[in-house]
């Protein structure tokens, strides 16, 4: 393994013969609208840009956002009904022109989308590519507004269109193509299949998902509100991202599908990109968190990639791609003897009992409140139930700490240690491993799932169950 | 006890919020810092148990309406107790954020923006007053234990009157607070809002046996929500002076009576809570120097660590070890104190160090050494019990040696916190309700 941080990861990016400086790329959309934009861009290091998509202008409405907050945070989950560029095609490409001219080793893709008529294909391809674009992106997954007019998803939710406009490009395409595909349809294999027998070198996934993100509970008008209506958009941001990990891994583990994938989908962070890159993407795709932040964030991605593969010992992007992907099975082949129960760490609770009502009302009834500090006088109840622990907080009767009334004893407050009354008790014989208590503990490393050995082999569903017939066969054939 | 109470604009440019409100966002950003534990410690620590996860979440959610409600169930003087409770040493003093290497969740400011929420909406209690029934209750003293008492035995069906013998209802919390931590008016608003329960208020004094004697005819339960007596006496030559204040009148008289001035020098003798808020309040009044001077240590001060610590931020002078002995004044007018140095002995006593006494010149003297009980007006009550000046009680009903009487507050507690006032006002309630069904019961 080579020494950690010794030598700086070469994270440079290759998607179906696109080549970048990283994996980084800009997703098609408001930040990828001019040139100006996205030399800026360049300059805060992003690898490369997907146009915002390219085809017969259109006109937009306003407003065209709207997002949801959590708990204080703003745009966990965001939604356009912007449509594709409203910007003559002669500028778009005149512009890209002048970005290549300028970056010629960042990748610009362009993100296209006209009629469904091949000539009109063929004219697209052939102009984006004179332009001096490294590749094109035949955006199939725009789920508003556009698919109404039979383009867009309306094209990717169909097969048999997505191969046969994939084919009509590939018949003049000189870059490389990738197919973007929606996630508004029941088995994504379907389309990245369809795309690939057009001929696709390679997939963007996943667009947009259809949404409507919220009502104004005054109005009653759902939003984003353009004159008192809206309409259903597209949703995208941190929300969406264990939905594009899963889509991601069955078009990369499907061998019908699978082709150089960039990935889409809620990545903010080096982290999320990581994640992506482990189950096969090459590259990926950025929108929301620059839209939420402005260029400058991609400057921690690239470090806290780099980082991170140091520390990993990986020095290239190559070392890494898909080793997640084995990782992801049916459920039937998993270890049914695979035991984990929580333990939790005394000196790390700080006592807000949060695991203890979660196992309560949300699991199996495990963890208890039932420990005691100093002398006992009498019966110990085990197994209280939450009821009775808030019934008789309420029955105490407690006072303000006034020293010169409560004689000596001091007046304390915090910092001070948890009462082991408020530590819960994990009973490992009825926990079942479910995760629930280490998920909502506010404290990291408090509660860690740790294996018991059961003393068994690994067995997994399909084995257990194969292994029944088979003793059904031989007892029915015995007798 | 009718208010016709006009707020003192000056008074209140002078007396500014300690602790300023909230802004909508902000409320809710802190509100989702709460982890919303179970069987919350800061509940626990509540001496009304307002389940403070509970309507915390509720500022989150954007149901203020709700939050309101929550807290006022438990509280009906949670407006008072967000803005006046030492929250350090309560519920914020509970919370486990301590431990989580994070500042406590700001309980206090979070319960005071539901509670300006409620107020500011206009709108009537959260709370349901239930059909007449026949007994009578009178609480005595219109401070915050019998405020308690009556709102929560008004939602039980019992008539209730508030007996005091002051003009503005609402005690100490009327009285007796700091105006930068509680203004007046406010208290009055509140009570207000104990009155719309349909609880009468009397103003009336009651003082000798004949008068118990009365209240016992009229009513069929008395609850004594008296408090403490006058604050105590220096007993040193010339302390006689009309401007030698005790702190609780000097409190009542910028609060409510229009004094602003204090003069130049002002001294404070005592290191309570009062004697703080009295000498914050003078140098807010516009004296110049302000001395508190306390015959402990510093380490044995009995304020609140906060309170002290606010005092110095003010620009308070304490002297430790010193004791005044004497008021001297000049033609008339208040010109020093004079004090010496003192040691606590281990056996509580106080010896005079060999130094020569020193003169502190003053112009306002302020004494706070405490009040003292109500000893002459609980021995007219009739088999009252008493230990140590305070009204015997059992803890979890309120009720005395004489089983007509009931109690709660200061006069029972030997003088904590408003929210400990309204815990016994509301336990005593409950033991009222249950006293008087079992009296049915076996009527």
């Amino acid at each position: 393994m080579p020494e950690p941080y010794g030598k700086t990861p070469n994270i440079a990016a290759n998607t179906a013969g696109i080549q970048s400086p990283n994996p980084f790329w800009l997703a098609s959309a408001p930040p990828t609208n001019c040139a100006e934009q996205v030399m800026r861009a360049f300059d805060a290091g992003w690898g490369g840009a997907v146009w915002k998509t390219i085809g017969e202008p259109i006109v937009n409405v306003s407003s065209r956002y709207s997002s949801i907050d959590w708990n204080g945070q703003r745009m966990m989950g965001f939604n356009n009904i912007e449509l594709i560029s409203d910007r003559p095609v002669e500028v778009n490409l005149r512009e890209i022109a002048a970005v290549k001219k300028q970056y010629p080793g960042n990748a610009v893709i362009a993100s296209l989308m006209v009629e469904s008529r091949r000539d009109a294909w063929h004219t697209i391809v052939k102009q984006v590519e004179d332009a001096g674009c490294d590749g094109l992106e035949l955006n199939f997954g725009c789920p508003h507004g556009m698919s109404e007019r039979g383009m867009g998803s309306a094209v990717g939710q169909v097969p048999e269109y997505t191969e046969m406009i994939t084919a009509w490009v590939k018949e003049v395409a000189r870059t490389p193509v990738l197919v973007k595909l929606t996630p508004n349809i029941s088995d994504i294999r379907m389309v990245a299949r369809a795309a690939k027998r057009g001929g696709a070198d390679g997939l963007s996934a996943i667009n947009t998902i259809n949404s409507i993100t919220g009502i104004d509970l005054d109005t009653f008008i759902p939003r984003p509100n353009v004159d008192g209506a809206s309409s259903h958009g597209g949703y995208c941001g941190p929300a969406v991202k264990s939905i594009a990990l899963n889509m991601v891994q069955q078009v990369m583990s499907d061998p019908a599908s699978a082709l150089p994938l960039s990935g889409i989908g809620g990545i903010a962070t080096w982290k999320d990109t990581a994640e992506f890159l482990l189950l096969g993407c090459s590259s990926v795709q950025v929108c929301t968190a620059a839209m939420h932040y402005g260029y400058r964030i991609v400057e921690d991605m690239i470090e806290g990639l780099e980082n991170w593969m140091s520390e990993k010992g990986f020095a290239s992007l190559q070392d890494f791609l898909g080793l997640s992907l084995p990782r992801v099975t049916e459920w039937k082949h998993l270890n049914l003897n695979y035991k984990i129960v929580a333990r939790i760490k005394e000196e790390k609770c700080i006592g807000c009992d949060l695991c203890y009502t979660a196992c309560w009302d949300g699991a199996h009834q495990c963890i208890h409140l039932d420990r005691i500090s100093g002398p006992v006088d009498g019966h110990v109840e085990m197994h209280v139930k939450p009821a009775q622990i808030e019934a008789a907080s309420h029955s105490a009767i407690t006072v303000t700490p006034i020293p010169k009334l409560d004689h000596g004893k001091q007046s304390q407050h915090g910092p001070y240690a948890t009462p082991l009354e408020r530590i819960p008790r994990v009973d490992e014989t009825e926990c079942v491993g479910c995760n629930l208590c280490s998920l909502v503990c506010p404290v990291d490393e408090c509660i860690t799932m740790e294996r018991i050995d059961l003393g068994l082999p690994p067995e997994s569903w399909e084995q257990r169950t194969s292994a029944h017939t088979t003793a059904a066969v031989m007892n029915a054939g015995g007798s | 006890m009718q208010e016709n109470f006009q707020p003192n604009p000056e008074i209140a440019r002078r007396f500014e919020d300690l602790h300023p409100p909230f802004a909508p966002q902000a409320a809710v950003i802190e509100a989702n810092r709460c982890l919303n534990c179970f069987d919350a410690p800061c509940t626990a620590a509540c001496p009304t148990h307002i389940d403070v996860p509970r309507f915390i979440k509720k500022i989150a959610s954007g149901n203020l309406r709700g939050s309101a409600a929550t807290i006022l169930e438990a509280n009906v003087l949670g407006a008072s107790c967000s803005r006046v409770c030492p929250v350090d040493v309560l519920c914020q003093g509970a919370c486990v954020m301590h431990r989580h290497n994070e500042q406590p969740i700001q309980i206090g400011r979070l319960q005071r923006y539901a509670m300006d929420f409620f107020y500011n909406s206009g709108s009537p209690l959260p709370l349901k007053v239930t059909a007449l029934r026949a007994a009578r209750i009178a609480c005595i003293g219109a401070g915050p234990a019998s405020l308690a008492c009556a709102a929560e035995l008004r939602q039980h069906g019992f008539p209730v009157t508030i007996l005091d013998r002051l003009p503005l209802p609402g005690g100490l919390n009327t009285y007796g607070v700091a105006e930068y931590k509680l203004r007046s008016a406010d208290s009055l608003r509140e009570v207000e809002l104990v009155r719309s329960l349909g609880v009468e208020f009397q103003l009336r004094n009651i003082a000798s046996e004949q008068d118990f004697e009365q209240l016992e005819e009229e009513f069929n339960i008395l609850f004594l929500g008296v408090g403490l007596g006058a604050m105590r006496k220096l007993g040193i030559p010339g302390d006689n002076h009309p401007k030698v204040v005790d702190a609780l009148d000097f409190i009542a008289s910028y609060k409510t009576g229009g004094r602003i001035s204090v003069g130049n020098k002002v001294v404070v003798v005592g290191a309570g809570n009062t004697a703080i808020d009295a000498a914050n309040a003078a140098k807010r009044l516009g004296a110049r120097d302000v001395h508190i001077i306390y015959r402990r240590e510093e380490r044995q001060i009995s304020a609140f660590e906060f309170e002290y610590e606010r005092a110095k931020q003010e620009g308070i002078h304490f002297h430790w070890n010193t004791q005044p002995i004497a008021v001297h004044h000049d033609d008339g007018h208040l010109s020093s104190v004079e004090c010496v140095q003192v040691r606590y002995n281990q056996d509580g006593t106080f010896s005079k160090l060999p130094f020569p006494s020193f003169h502190l010149e003053c112009h306002l003297l302020i004494p706070a050494i405490g009040q003292s009980p109500l000893l002459d007006l609980l021995g007219k009550c009739r088999g009252l019990q008493l230990h140590q000046g305070r009204v015997v009680v059992e803890r979890a009903t309120g009720q005395t040696s004489n089983p007509k009487y009931f109690a709660g507050g200061d006069c029972v507690n030997g003088g904590r916190e408003v929210v400990d006032a309204v815990a016994d006002g509301k336990r005593a309630a409950l033991g009222i309700v249950n006293a008087l069904q079992h009296e049915d019961a076996h009527a």
